[in-house]
């Protein structure tokens, strides 16, 4: 396998997915641009706030928070679900409960200093919750470091016990009835099966796939059960955050390069088999692949949940704009199936980045065959 | 870019590193690796089954084919013996009956030779008592025929005659 920034590129460019998705992404940036014209052209009616509105609520749940907010009413001002912790660095460490900030329309009093929410970020700010602003109407306030629980760290960790608690059933079950798994282990054994004998053995190797297992079995499971969570009405975005898609990433590309053998290095560094000019040629492009991987990882499943979240809410959004016999109904289809096409995506997304994980480790780890 | 770097909390991804790292670490003990294990222990347990009934099964074959040969060979040693039998049997009567005719022949010769024996003898006793006869009959008829003088002298003259006939 002759691997090179140029490959890379086919492949993503290969990925229909990537592409579809990228379509449905630059629709959605066309319609969103749409609606924020007519919304300025009539930014006093009625129709223009509701437009307002709903980009502000899809804005909203795009964002992690610092509250598990379920439903809101807005007329009454109450806000249903659970505040959560609030753990700030800020010459000390200071917690304190979300329902402090009141959904950012008070400012919290922690130890004489005062934080204030707004646009689920936590600013420092003075008592009466000043923000003060540049030319590009960013906030200048200090952010002290933010360690909080938010909606997203809580999905984690449910994703995370719920994953123990199945894969840990199953592991036991295996004790239990000699070898056959049984319950809910039936479905999940296939599945630990597919990325064993799809994604890990075809792309690492027999030789080395085991090494691997543990990181493609979690980051599998992890991405589609919190793709799926997403599904949901709760409608948490973790795998849209480019933090987290970051942080895997990053896993990733600290597993590839860690394990890296002397072959995988010699081919970027000094490529066999081409003349010398081309090897220096070679040695910055190669070098910068080693980072272009992990970021497309990063990139794609960001974008690719983001957008599907944003097109589906746009969609059920258009709903309450049409109002009428025809437009609702037909919206409503719409997001119907393209719910189903986000199931799809859901499990593919996992699968993609587990499978080019994969690829990756074994490019790491491929010998030498000349 | 300039958007997913403000989108970038630094809280959640320490976060996430945090919690990933240690739900992978937790499920490679308690899940992956049991599982993984379980899965290998029983694909290898069907392996060898399946390869320790293909071997069985040859075994069957073998066995089969060595009972077949048996029964062949056995076949064969009776076929052999019998034959064998048969051409014992012909030959003890060939030889008893080559034997029989032997003895009776010698027998035969051997009574021939007691009757040529005894013919002889008895011949031989016969040839003496009719010699003693005849010397007895002839000294009694020539006792009577010396009573007389001239018959005795007729006597010797016909012998003589004879004797210049021979």
């Amino acid at each position: 396998m002759h691997r090179n920034l140029g490959t890379e590129i086919l492949r993503v460019m290969q990925n229909r997915t990537v592409v579809k998705v990228l379509l449905i992404f630059t629709l959605a940036f066309a319609t969103s641009n749409l609606f924020a014209k007519e919304s300025k052209k009539e930014g006093n009616e009625g129709e223009g706030d509701l437009k307002t509105e709903i980009k502000e609520f899809i804005d909203h749940h795009l964002q992690d928070s610092h509250d598990f907010t379920l439903f809101s009413d807005k007329e009454a001002n109450t806000h249903y679900g659970l505040p959560l912790p609030v753990i700030l660095w800020d010459n000390g460490l200071k917690v304190f409960s979300s329902s402090r900030f009141h959904h950012g329309e008070t400012v919290a009093e922690v130890d004489g200093n005062y934080y204030k929410l707004y646009h689920s970020k936590i600013y420092k700010t003075d008592a009466s919750g000043t923000i003060n602003y540049d030319e590009e109407h960013h906030a200048t306030n200090t952010k002290p470091l933010d360690f909080s629980i938010t909606k997203n760290v809580v999905s984690i960790l449910l994703i995370g016990l719920l994953m123990f608690f199945m894969f840990s059933r199953l592991a036991k079950s295996y004790k239990k009835n000699n070898g056959i798994p049984t319950g809910v282990g039936r479905f999940l054994e296939p599945l630990v099966l597919f990325v064993r004998d799809e994604i890990a053995i075809p792309n690492i190797g027999e030789k080395n796939y085991k090494r691997y297992m543990s990181f493609l079995l979690t980051v599998f499971f992890f991405i589609w059960l919190l793709n799926l969570l997403g599904m949901t009405p709760l409608a948490v975005n973790v795998t849209g955050n480019i933090a987290v898609t970051f942080a895997l990433a990053l896993i990733t590309f600290l597993i590839t390069n860690l394990t890296a053998n002397k072959n995988y290095w010699g081919h970027i560094f000094w490529m066999p088999g081409v003349p010398t000019f081309m090897k220096v040629v070679l040695a910055p492009i190669e070098l910068l692949g080693v980072f272009i991987k992990p970021f497309s990882l990063m990139i794609r499943l960001y974008a690719n949940m983001t957008a599907g979240h944003v097109v589906i809410m746009s969609i059920i959004g258009m709903m309450f704009l049409f109002k009428s016999w025809i437009g609702s109904p037909l919206s409503f289809g719409l997001s119907f199936a393209l719910s189903i096409l986000e199931l799809l995506v859901a499990a593919l997304q996992a699968y993609i980045f587990t499978m080019l994980s994969a690829l990756y480790f074994g490019m790491a780890t491929e010998e030498a065959h000349h | 870019m300039d958007k997913l770097i403000n989108d970038f909390s630094f809280g959640l991804f320490f976060w996430q590193i945090l919690l990933f790292v240690g739900l992978l670490l937790l499920l490679r003990k308690f899940a992956w690796k049991p599982i993984l294990e379980a899965v290998n222990n029983r694909e290898e347990g069907i392996k060898n089954a399946l390869e320790s009934a293909e071997e069985a099964r040859k075994e069957m074959q073998n066995l089969q084919a060595d009972n077949e040969r048996i029964l062949n060979e056995a076949r064969a040693e009776r076929d052999g013996m019998l034959k064998e039998a048969r051409q014992l049997k012909e030959n003890m009567i060939t030889d008893a009956k080559s034997e029989a005719q032997a003895e009776a022949d010698k027998i035969v010769a051997q009574a021939q030779a007691t009757i040529e024996s005894e013919k002889k003898a008895a011949i031989a006793d016969l040839k003496s008592q009719v010699a003693g006869l005849s010397v007895e009959i002839a000294e009694k008829v020539v006792r009577k025929e010396l009573a007389d003088k001239d018959k005795q002298l007729e006597l010797v003259e016909s012998m003589l005659g004879d004797v210049t006939l021979n």
